[in-house]
């Protein structure tokens, strides 16, 4: 695996490996090695590559939280900001942990797109109240409250797409 | 409280304690008042639905009370809410409440 301007060029068992991989995550090397038709060992190599230079960037578990019976709503929040000063209220959003996805988009005005979870509507209300609209360069923000959930999925790698390299 | 008073009714709170309106859960309007005299300009500016959703929350009362020190206010504010007001009537009631507490205070 080479790297060119950080973006690492990924060959055929690479991918594959990471397709084994998103499917699931707590499969042993010599399984994959076997799915692949190659050696344990080259799974190790390949694995240990890919996570020292962040192309795994991490193990996680997805849990279903309405069965664990939390309570937590989720909502979609648009911040419109300053275009001079959207980058530090993005960082800032990063570092609450109410905080779950934070995106900038160039549209007609600059805006701020994050996802955001609270254990109530009131709990989301004083968060915005008392952590993001005193941010300096915050001009208003829209929320939307989330109330059923169709899809959610991680980037996966296409079957098509690694087979096709 | 952190609140700079500069005279008697200009108490200035700092950013994280200013009133920032909303017209519903999570939905700022980018209008937000720091002293009792900016509040008051922004009763007129604020789209009424604003007004409505925080006098009925007690937000208003609770601002006015714990950040501006104003009871006397926040009282009047409370019998307000008792009215049910409106809309526009709410509106005028609320900047007359406030208005009469400022002059109230610059004596």
């Amino acid at each position: 695996m080479k790297l060119k301007n950080e973006i690492a060029a990924l060959d055929v068992t690479d991918w594959r490996i990471l397709q084994a991989l998103q499917e699931n995550a707590r499969q042993t090397y010599t399984a994959i090695g076997k799915q692949l038709g190659i050696a344990h060992s080259t799974v190790y190599d390949r694995i240990r590559k890919m996570e020292q230079h962040r192309i795994i960037k991490n193990y996680v578990a997805l849990v279903d939280a309405e069965k664990t019976g939390a309570k937590n709503i989720t909502a979609m929040i648009t911040v419109y900001t300053d275009p001079k000063v959207s980058e530090k209220v993005a960082q800032k959003l990063c570092e609450a942990h109410e905080v779950l996805e934070v995106y900038t988009s160039l549209s007609e005005e600059l805006q701020i797109m994050a996802k955001i979870v609270a254990e109530t509507p009131e709990r989301l209300h004083e968060f915005i109240s008392n952590s993001v609209a005193p941010l300096p360069g915050v001009l208003r923000v829209r929320t939307s409250i989330v109330t059923k959930k169709f899809k959610e999925e991680q980037f996966s790698i296409e079957p098509k797409q690694s087979q096709n390299l | 409280m952190n609140v700079k008073t500069m005279s008697k009714n200009l108490k200035i709170a700092p950013r994280e304690k200013a009133f920032y309106f909303f017209t519903s859960i999570g939905n700022y309007t980018g209008a937000s008042a720091s002293s009792l005299k900016e509040f008051m300009e922004k009763i007129n500016e604020v789209n009424v639905k604003s007004l409505e959703f925080h006098l009925y929350r007690g937000d208003f009362e609770k601002w006015i009370s714990e950040v501006l020190q104003e009871g006397e206010l926040a009282g009047d504010i409370r019998r307000l809410q008792r009215l049910n007001p409106m809309g526009e009537s709410l509106r005028t009631q609320l900047f007359l409440t406030v208005s009469r507490q400022m002059r109230r205070s610059a004596i």
